[in-house]
């Protein structure tokens, strides 16, 4: 390793500078700035320190585009003791988180003005989850990806429990972290029974060691521990319990947060493991994870039918939605990856589009997150209805819109790798999935509300809304850039995939 | 006699493993949380002395000076500063408790039965590891000529420190900064969650006497630190 080495960290060395930055800015401001006697609103503060955050990310994702340069096939590079990968499929899912990064502070904004917590600490915890989220997809060593992956959830679990003098905020910041210290226990067990077995954590040189076992015991165990604490972090069926108490807990915004970013961090990581490291033994633990698959798809989508807290009902969906992206992942095929890709992208502006009109009817903390609260919202805000439509669409994958390409290549890519019965779940379970999506559609447009649920629509969340939008349409009836370009970023863990198949 | 004396490590095993595995048992049992934190000092140099057996030292040593030392004292402070003597008289076991013992046992059946099967790579990657990572130069023969000296790296062995420094600050390097970035994470969730602040809303609502209050403290402060 050399110091030139670095120019490969730029984007995760701009943003941790970008965090301790808005650490100290506050401070820097006001000389002091302990003690702050004669009111300056605080809303003048949040706003600065959105425009800072902003301009972080926005130089992450400068730094992103030109070390892009460097992309190397698989980036077999020496650099960092062969942990990091400056490949495309690091690069794609790191323009992604930048974006989403970028949406959800326009969603935070006014919510942050307008409740008593400070807005300079909660962006400097985003933007470690977001160094850490960058680590995570950029890591072929099992160690890297397991610190990236607990940056983010450290990060995670304090911003979950950020409005600290609201009893649910609390309650979901400590299930959270509970179940989530637990979940990484067990992920690092079956690491550590990977390394005893290989002798190594780069997933390279794992596949490598695999290919010359016929079985074993203590390697079928880690893996099976390893994918449980990551069946945890997407939020998969039998590990699931904790989604729906942190997603109602959390302050909005960072719910928003944990259903994408934090979430398509996961599936990549997934994605990026299972591909790469462990394909040898696909046969053992292909049949594990579609029951998981399945049991995600049927206990998520039959369960939100039932909620009214539209936090609760879009965490079930978002269970169910880790199960559609699990079968990309049980195909173990070129077309199985390129669905992971897409299906995120789609997923990801979507669902950051249903939040932005959830946001719009939430004036205060926890207000305007029953679905009683979307009545007649299309005499309010006609266009943020139709907007809603669309999105709800999107998830329940119906043509028109960007969901059914997503979900196109996933199905597809199940019924290719032998999972027919689990393409037939899948499809049964998106029917269900549109029947409680249409409740809200139904409250919207065929009930007639008192109107208590004010809509306050600022510009930022009309500009969140628009992009995901425009995004979603546009994907829908144009898919080919998006898909050209998931098969650029799948590339080499594609090939190496192939190059498996074409083995066997 | 000597058969112990052959199989002296193990023995020592056998011995301060079952110390530790009680002194963990009484960590949880004990009803005065004083008593819970020195149980809990013995399991740690129980097991620092069972990585003495593995040949690590170097991580004994760190194991007592930063569990035993550091990690034990704020352990007793808290305890001390928030001064619980005795923990309520709850019933020991509840219903939770048996199902919790039931799945904590099969688990480790399970654990046992797996994980002891398993053909591991390396039985001594540490050994293995020392000689790849610890190199040092030194002057041997040139091949050919018997008047030149060249320098040659030459696996080094048995440097403990060395190969842990070796590991972690070229191996894993970044890995290991990155780590510094998640306890830095860790402090600001502490003190996010832990402080007690003012905000603008509760400025406008205040009494002003928590106001000049907090003023007054302001110039003490001011006026302790200008002296």
């Amino acid at each position: 390793m050399t110091w030139g080495d670095t120019i490969y960290l730029l984007p995760e060395i701009v943003i941790s500078i970008g965090a301790c930055l808005l650490l100290i800015a506050p401070v820097m401001r006001r000389g002091g700035g302990v003690v702050r006697a004669s009111g300056a609103p605080s809303g003048g503060g949040a706003r600065t320190a959105k425009w800072t955050m902003l301009a972080i990310l926005v130089l992450t994702a400068v730094a992103v585009i030109a070390s892009s340069g460097l992309v190397a096939d698989v980036a077999q590079t020496k650099t960092f003791a062969s942990m990091f990968a400056l490949d495309s499929f690091a690069i794609f899912f790191k323009l992604l988180f930048i974006a989403t990064m970028a949406m959800l502070v326009l969603l935070s904004d006014d919510y942050l003005a307008a409740s008593r917590y400070s807005a300079w600490e909660y962006y400097s915890l985003l933007s470690f989850a977001l160094c850490g989220m960058m680590f995570m997809v950029s890591g072929v060593h099992l160690a890297a990806i397991y610190i990236g992956l607990e940056l983010l959830s450290l990060s995670s679990y304090i911003l979950a429990g950020y409005f600290k003098n609201e009893l649910k905020s609390t309650e979901a910041a400590m299930k959270y972290f509970v179940l989530g210290t637990v979940s990484s226990a067990i992920l690092l067990y079956g690491i550590s029974l990977i390394y005893g077995v290989t002798g190594t954590l780069n997933l390279m040189r794992i596949a490598d060691a695999m290919s010359t076992l016929v079985t074993n015991d203590a390697l079928m165990f880690g893996i099976m521990l390893l994918g449980a604490g990551l069946c945890f972090k997407i939020a998969a069926a039998p590990f699931h319990v904790w989604t729906p108490d942190v997603y109602e807990g959390a302050p909005t915004p960072i719910t928003a947060f944990l259903s994408t970013a934090s979430k398509s961090a996961a599936f990549a990581i997934f994605a990026r493991i299972f591909y790469v490291g462990m394909h040898h033994f696909r046969l053992d633990w292909q049949v594990v994870l579609a029951i998981i698959a399945a049991l995600s798809m049927i206990i998520g989508n039959l369960a939100a039918i039932t909620q009214d807290n539209i936090k609760r009902m879009l965490a079930y969906s978002s269970i169910g939605h880790a199960g559609y992206v699990l079968l990309g992942i049980i195909s173990v095929s070129e077309m199985g990856l390129y669905g992971v890709l897409v299906y995120s992208v789609v997923y990801v502006f979507a669902t950051l589009g249903i939040w932005a009109t959830v946001l719009m009817l939430s004036k205060h903390e926890y207000a305007g997150e029953q679905v009683s609260d979307f009545e007649g919202l299309h005499r309010r805000a006609p266009l943020w209805a139709f907007a809603m439509i669309i999105f709800l669409l999107s998830l329940g994958g119906i043509p028109p819109t960007a969901g059914f390409i997503g979900k196109y290549f996933l199905f597809y890519a199940a019924v290719g790798a032998g999972f027919g019965w689990l393409a037939i779940v899948a499809v049964l379970m998106s029917a269900v999935s549109m029947f409680f999506y249409f409740r809200i559609v139904m409250a919207m447009y065929l009930r007639d509300g008192d109107g208590q649920a004010e809509v306050v629509s600022s510009g930022g969340l009309k500009l969140v809304a628009a992009i995901c939008l425009v995004v979603t349409l546009l994907f829908g009836i144009l898919p080919g850039p998006l898909v050209e370009q998931a098969k650029i970023s799948g590339g080499w863990v594609a090939k190496r995939v192939a190059a498996n198949n074409a083995q066997r | 006699m000597d058969a112990i004396a052959s199989n002296a490590p193990l023995v020592v095993f056998i011995v301060i493993g079952t110390i530790a595995v009680a002194a963990s048992f009484l960590v949880v049992m004990m009803r005065n949380p004083v008593h819970s934190a020195l149980f809990l000092l013995l399991t740690f140099l129980c097991v620092a002395v069972l990585f003495v057996i593995k040949a690590a030292e170097f991580v004994a040593a760190v194991q007592v000076l930063v569990y035993a030392g550091g990690i034990m004292v704020l352990f007793l402070f808290v305890v001390m500063l928030i001064n619980v003597r005795h923990l309520p008289d709850e019933k020991m076991t509840t219903s939770y408790t048996l199902g919790g013992i039931g799945v904590g046992v099969a688990i480790f059946v399970l654990f046992f039965a797996v994980v002891r099967t398993g053909a591991y790579h390396d039985e001594a990657p540490n050994a293995a590891k020392k000689l790849t990572t610890v190199r040092e130069q030194v002057l041997t023969q040139h091949p050919t000529d018997p008047n030149k000296l060249v320098r040659k790296w030459r696996a080094k062995d048995n440097r403990n420190a060395e190969a842990i420094g070796m590991a972690l600050y070229r191996d894993y390097l970044v890995p290991f900064e990155v780590a510094s970035l998640f306890l830095l994470v860790a402090m600001i969730g502490a003190i996010v969650i832990g402080k007690r602040e003012l905000s603008a809303l509760e400025e406008e609502t205040a009494p002003d006497y928590m106001l000049e209050r907090v003023e007054t403290e302001k110039e003490v402060k001011d006026l302790v630190n200008a002296n």
